[in-house]
């Protein structure tokens, strides 16, 4: 009975993890189809943001209440992962609470922190879950999560609280059992736990045959929908919660303001000026000046659309989507996901996606969108996970631009006054000191 | 006025130590046209050795750039850095921050390498250096001022200080908007707005932070941005409140209390 109950563990734990792998794998791929940007500079800057931004959330200490409650649902899922440990030890080698025999003069501390981080989880995730669908927080109601992303938010609530409920649960009911001399869980003497026995009194109304089924139930349950979570998370907008991580590391250090520099550009303007200095042999021709599809983006503008756990407050604080235009930093990031997404189903079936006339410009992300943008890097400022819109924004802008042709007329004409007259209004060169000549 | 030329000062024999760079906004535009004048005024009166470009000077590049045309900013920013690095310029000042931004953060990598400060940060350190001495009853003591954050100047480059810190020197009450520092809502100018018609929407960006400054309570918005004033400006028409508000320049604020 043991030692089935030993391979079925294993089958179930190496399957989660194979699948987890190959998604993990396939988002790497996704993120490499991007172009490769260096980031090695100031490595201990790089460290600081993961500590500070990542680690330590100092983004969402903005709004107090709200990062206190996200902070517990953090350290409560990280901590309890230890528990993990335990329970993947007992499934292979077929024991029963091991680290008991290792710590026996803590494990009851231990056991406890764990389900104070348990009930803290449940009581954040509950009021998450009536904030997000009872109460108005506009970035929370708005129409960039119709559909599936409010049910992705939905089912991550719901899973948190009832893995949180089963790992109570399975507790309640082994020491429930230890307390009635009940074999073999009585050998693991542990005492009961802070909050688990709470149920105790409900757990006297069941035979002794159907709290030992219980217990092995909720112990099954808790492993599988964790490790079911683990592949779900990979596949939905809690990825963040792996990605926040090197998001943070590989942000960009420059200061927001500077836009990143097209080599090929600046050297094609030289050599217009100096031909001297151009190259007897054309180099390198057939580059896409800034982006048409995910592709054309950095590797960094990819790995953030994966990190981007769809919260809407870079979208809170843009200034053109509180005025009521289309443009939606947080819509600019699930586009560029959804692309990708697509590609990988295409990658999957061997779909030649490149063939196709598909491109995130256009297909995902309007030009009326774009043309939105005040470039006030109040998205960039905004996101918790180190995430940039407005790099993609300007990427995609320059594409419209420079291989389009595509510019609003009155951006048409401010471009032939600035190479007329080097200014971006019809006025002279002549005229730029014509305010000396008056009088204070 | 009196505002030397800097082709003029190298033909006299002089090399000034800084570059006054007055911007597209602060040559043309009427309104920044007297932000320029006032700072003049203030380099004039503290006796810096400064010039201009005059109409040697050109767009950075700045609006189109934001705009997506590359290439036209390459061409400004190519031409500015030849003419910058041919009077062999150390220190630049402007009253702008989108110019402030591209002249000290993207410019360096094309060539052009300078010390850029703005002219929030060169008052602040006149005013610690005692070389701009202020009135003892000056126009604004005691009134209450609000400072309007420009995104090229705060969110891009960090500066949140030092016009706050010119704003306390006039003995001046300052109140800070609900959304300030890097919380504060863009003025709507931005990445070549300035240019274009806002987008279809529901409202206008200037009039959402005319109402941030009006719920201040102040009675000057002050702002260190020649764009950010002039759709202040706009918003404070469109609320007819331009009797009682006034939107002015942090070195409109220092020339209108200084002796001259």
């Amino acid at each position: 009975m043991e030692i089935f109950q030993q391979i079925l563990f294993a089958g179930v734990f190496l399957t989660a993890i194979y699948f987890f792998s190959k998604r993990m794998a396939m988002i790497r791929k996704l993120i490499l189809l991007g172009q490769s940007e260096k980031f090695e500079d100031q490595p201990s800057r790089r460290w600081m943001n993961v500590f500070m931004l990542a680690f330590g959330q100092k983004k969402m200490f903005k709004k107090v209440p709200v990062a206190l409650l996200h902070l517990f649902v953090y350290a409560g899922f990280i901590i309890i992962n230890i528990e993990m440990i335990e329970i993947i030890v007992d499934g292979f080698l077929g024991t029963h609470r091991f680290l008991l025999g290792w710590i026996p003069n803590y494990y009851s501390y231990l056991i406890n922190s764990f389900e104070f981080l348990a009930i803290s989880v449940i009581v954040a995730c509950v009021i998450f879950f009536i904030r997000r669908n009872a109460l108005s927080v506009k970035r929370l109601q708005s129409s960039d999560l119709k559909g599936w992303p409010s049910k992705d938010a939905n089912i991550i609530l719901v899973t948190e609280i009832i893995l949180m409920l089963l790992f109570l649960k399975m507790n309640a009911a082994d020491t429930f059992l230890q307390s009635k001399g009940i074999q073999p869980y009585s050998q693991h003497f542990t005492g009961t736990f802070l909050f688990s026995s709470f149920a105790h009194p409900l757990l006297n109304y069941f035979s002794t045959e159907t709290i030992i089924i219980t217990e092995r139930i909720c112990w099954w349950l808790h492993i599988i929908g964790v490790l079911g979570f683990l592949n779900y998370l990979s596949r939905s907008k809690h990825l963040h919660i792996i990605l926040a991580f090197p998001n943070a590391y590989y942000a960009r250090l420059d200061p927001p303001g500077k836009m990143k520099n097209m080599p090929t550009v600046q050297n094609e303007v030289k050599y217009a000026f100096q031909p001297e200095l151009a190259p007897s042999s054309p180099g390198e021709q057939a580059h896409t000046f800034g982006a048409k599809d995910i592709t054309d983006l950095s590797w960094k503008n990819l790995l953030d659309a994966f990190s981007c756990t769809e919260c809407g407050r870079c979208t809170d604080a843009c200034p053109a989507n509180q005025t009521g235009k289309l443009l939606s930093p947080r819509k600019i990031m699930m586009s560029t996901r959804d692309r990708a997404e697509e590609i990988a189903k295409k990658i999957e079936h061997q779909i030649d996606w490149k063939a196709e006339e598909k491109s995130l410009l256009f297909d995902y992300i309007k030009e009326e969108e774009l043309r939105a943008c005040t470039t006030c890097n109040a998205c960039v400022e905004a996101c918790p996970v180190s995430i940039n819109p407005l790099d993609i924004i300007v990427q995609l802008r320059r594409y419209l631009i420079m291989e389009k042709s595509s510019s609003p007329q009155e951006w048409t004409s401010m471009f032939g006054n600035i190479e007329n007259n080097f200014a971006p209004w019809k006025f002279s060169p002549d005229q730029r000191i014509d305010w000396t000549k008056e009088s204070t | 006025m009196n505002v030397p030329i800097w082709s003029e000062e190298i033909n006299k024999g002089n090399q000034p130590e800084i570059l006054f760079w007055v911007g597209c906004a602060g040559s043309f535009d009427a309104r920044a046209q007297s932000i320029t004048k006032a700072f003049v005024t203030i380099l004039n009166k503290v006796g810096i050795s400064y010039a201009i470009l005059g109409k040697e000077e050109m767009c950075t590049g700045d609006p189109a750039r934001r705009a997506g045309n590359e290439f036209q900013f390459q061409m400004m920013a190519y031409q500015n850095i030849q003419l910058l690095n041919s009077y062999q310029i150390k220190k630049i000042v402007t009253a702008c921050p989108h110019c402030f931004n591209t002249l000290k953060n993207e410019y360096p990598e094309l060539g052009g390498n300078y010390e850029v400060i703005h002219h929030s940060t060169m008052l602040q350190q006149l005013i610690d250096q005692g070389k701009i001495v202020l009135n003892e009853n000056g126009t604004f003591k005691g009134k209450k001022i609000t400072f309007h954050d420009s995104c090229y100047l705060g969110r891009s480059n960090n500066i949140y200080q030092a016009p706050r810190a010119v704003i306390e020197a006039l003995d001046a009450s300052l109140v800070e908007m609900k959304r300030c520092k890097s919380n504060g809502l863009c003025c709507g100018a931005g990445g070549a707005q300035m240019f274009k018609e806002e987008e279809k929407g529901n409202s206008r960006i200037n009039l959402a932070r005319t109402k941030d400054a009006l719920d201040s309570g102040a009675s000057v918005i002050a702002s260190a941005c020649p764009f950010c004033n002039t759709m202040l400006t706009d918003g404070i028409k469109l609320n007819e409140k331009q009797e009682d508000i006034k939107v002015l320049d942090i070195a409109e604020l220092i020339a209108q209390s200084i002796e001259l």
